[in-house]
């Protein structure tokens, strides 16, 4: 749709508020443990785009959603990963980037057999 | 020579019409630049009817004498110690979340409705916008007032203001107006004057009058009843403006449709925070949020939208999605904040058994389902000396900038996902409602102000969580964390016992 506004050159004016450069290195990565919604939506962290998948596994996700009791029974080889939307095995050697995970990429992740407290999502 | 006394009629015709001219120097263009460009198009102004035919100077007066009965109510409260007499100490956490959510709102509306009565080149419009500019405005302060008695006691009330513009879930309520007010005039006037004063203005004052009623705080209740004759003006102001734009010409219906669709659902998202205010703030309730959502906005809105049909206008895009949400909302954002209260400027805590019961009652298809379990397990895990903190920060949605909180219609286990791509860059979005919103101006929405990417920028003080807190002007240990165990709570209980004592 065309943009509608009074100044004719509007768009020259625009800030992308949020464009990678202005995160000084890093990209936005969302992350979402599925069927775990105590933690009440997806976390947002700023990575280095070379940080390996293995690392962002191990400090970020491991970091940040041990508190919850299934997270003990998770058996990290079973984990579904999906990507923008796309079901993908990531490669933990290699980079978040080589992995395709990009500046505001969702990473979602499902846990077989997990399913929340009392099987209820929470 | 006995001089002829002017009807009510008259009278407001010699003092608020033909005042103004054709200007010379400068083309009408010029002068009035703003309402054009939106595409709406006015035939005839002068069609535009004022049913409440106020002028200035009545509007004074009638102010100043409701103004002086307020502050005698005021002055009255605060000398018998009202405070000591609410129903809970839990319950002034209710009017934090309106200082710092809602009242910085009624100073953007009076901002916004001066901007649009200056902007807009008809007088009726531009009369009527000068009243509510100074009503919200009047709202404003006395909202300052009531809830300054409060403030010599409690915390997290102190810098209201300052917090309104920084702190990350304020930030729902002030782009909403942000929003409004960054729109041309007769956006802003849909957005606000009809939407949120017609459509959803219920929804947000009866909770939280009838809520000061039902918990003793009658210095709330009587601004409450105070600003109520300015409220019937804005709502008249809110139906007649529509009508006047759908009247002016049939091209104005795409246009309008499009507004409403828009500012129903951004105000549904903002709503989402009285809703938890209701189902769960309030010691004593009133009603639950679905009760409420049903009356006034399935009853009261269908009938609305039923009157406006013969102007071909629609009930908005996605009612019936919001009308389902009802069930689930208030559960999901307090168990938000309960997850967050290190970072909120009010306290949170656990419904206790009464309080769920009372939920299960209320929301006998989703409470005990999807709901009671989260709070049964973070009970435990309190119990157990791990209390649940969520230490990452939440994903937004890039429109009505909630955390990404909301689930898939019909599938409340899964997180509702949905994205754009602009200009090669990607952006997350909570519902179909907000994409649609995106996607209808991109340019504008791309610029958004988030605040978690905001810390992540390294624009909110820095990046650990005290820095943030300190930015926010946060009071870490008395506005923030639970509600059991805070100085709030401790000086309501000395006030209890004291209340024992005497009585003893």
């Amino acid at each position: 749709m065309a943009l509608q506004a009074l100044s004719p050159d509007y768009e020259k004016h625009i800030e992308y508020r949020d464009a990678e450069k202005n995160f000084h290195g890093n990209r936005v990565v969302y992350v979402h443990w599925e069927e775990h919604l105590s933690y009440c939506a997806p976390l947002a962290f700023p990575l280095p785009p070379d940080m390996p998948f293995g690392a962002f596994v191990e400090a970020i996700i491991k970091g940040h959603y041990n508190a919850h009791p299934d997270f003990e029974k998770i058996d990290w080889d079973r984990v579904e990963w999906m990507i923008d939307g796309l079901k993908t095995k990531p490669d933990l050697g290699k980079s978040l980037a080589d992995n395709g995970v990009g500046h505001k990429s969702l990473v979602r992740f499902w846990t077989p057999g997990l399913s929340g407290y009392k099987n209820s999502a929470s | 020579m006995a001089v002829k006394k002017l009807g009510l009629k008259q009278r407001y015709a010699h003092m608020t019409r033909g005042l103004d001219w054709e200007t010379t120097y400068q083309p009408m263009d010029k002068v009035f630049p703003y309402d054009k460009f939106e595409g709406i198009k006015i035939k005839d102004w002068s069609a535009w009817e004022d049913p409440f035919r106020l002028t200035m100077d009545a509007y004074w007066k009638f102010q100043a004498e409701k103004e002086r009965k307020l502050y005698a109510v005021l002055d009255a409260f605060a000398q018998s110690n009202g405070q000591t007499k609410i129903s809970d100490g839990r319950y002034v956490n209710a009017l934090k979340l309106f200082l710092t959510g809602v009242s910085p709102l009624e100073y953007q509306a009076h901002r916004g409705f001066a901007w649009a009565g200056r902007h807009l080149r008809g007088v009726g419009p531009r009369v009527a916008s000068q009243m509510q500019s100074l009503d919200e405005l009047r709202h404003f302060q006395t909202q300052a007032h009531t809830i300054s008695q409060y403030n010599k006691y409690f915390d997290g009330i102190a810098e209201f203001r300052h917090m309104h513009d920084r702190v990350w879930y304020l930030s729902v309520p002030k782009s909403f107006f942000d929003d409004a007010r960054s729109a041309g005039p007769f956006e802003y006037m849909i957005a606000v004057g009809f939407s949120f004063e017609y459509v959803l203005t219920n929804l947000l004052f009866v909770p939280f009058m009838s809520g000061a009623a039902y918990n003793g705080d009658m210095s709330t209740v009587t601004f409450g009843f105070s600003a109520q004759s300015d409220e019937s003006r804005h709502m008249t102001l809110g139906i007649e403006v529509i009508k006047f734009l759908l009247e002016q010409h049939p091209d104005n219906l795409p246009i309008v449709q499009k507004w409403v669709d828009k500012w129903f659902w951004r105000g549904h998202k903002v709503l989402g925070l009285v809703g938890m205010m209701m189902d769960y703030m309030l010691p004593k309730k009133v009603m639950s949020w679905r009760e409420a959502w049903d009356i006034y906005f399935v009853e009261a809105g269908g009938s609305l939208f039923q009157d406006l049909a013969r102007y071909g206008l629609r009930p908005p895009k996605y009612s019936d999605v919001a009308t389902a949400e009802a069930d689930h909302v208030s559960h999901q954002i307090w168990a938000t904040f309960y997850q967050y209260c290190h970072a909120a400027a009010f306290h949170t805590w656990i419904p206790d058994r009464e309080h769920m019961d009372w939920l299960s009652e209320k929301y006998p298809t989703t409470f005990d389902k999807y709901y009671r379990p989260r709070w049964e397990m973070w009970a435990e895990m309190e119990k157990q000396g791990k209390r649940f903190y969520n230490m990452a920060l939440p994903q937004l949605c890039q429109t009505c900038q909630v955390p990404m909180l909301y689930t898939e219609p019909g599938n409340p286990e899964t997180i509702c996902f949905r994205h754009s791509k602009f200009k090669g860059d990607t952006y997350h979005f909570c519902s179909d409602g907000c994409k649609d919103v995106f996607d209808g101006e991109p340019e504008k929405y791309v610029q958004a102000w988030l605040p978690v990417h905001q810390i992540y920028q390294g624009a909110c003080g820095g990046p650990t969580v005290p820095d943030v807190l300190a930015y926010y002007r946060m009071n870490v240990g008395a506005d923030n964390m639970d509600y059991v165990g805070s100085p709030d709570e401790k000086l309501w209980m000395s006030w209890q016992a004291g209340a024992v004592k005497a009585a003893e």
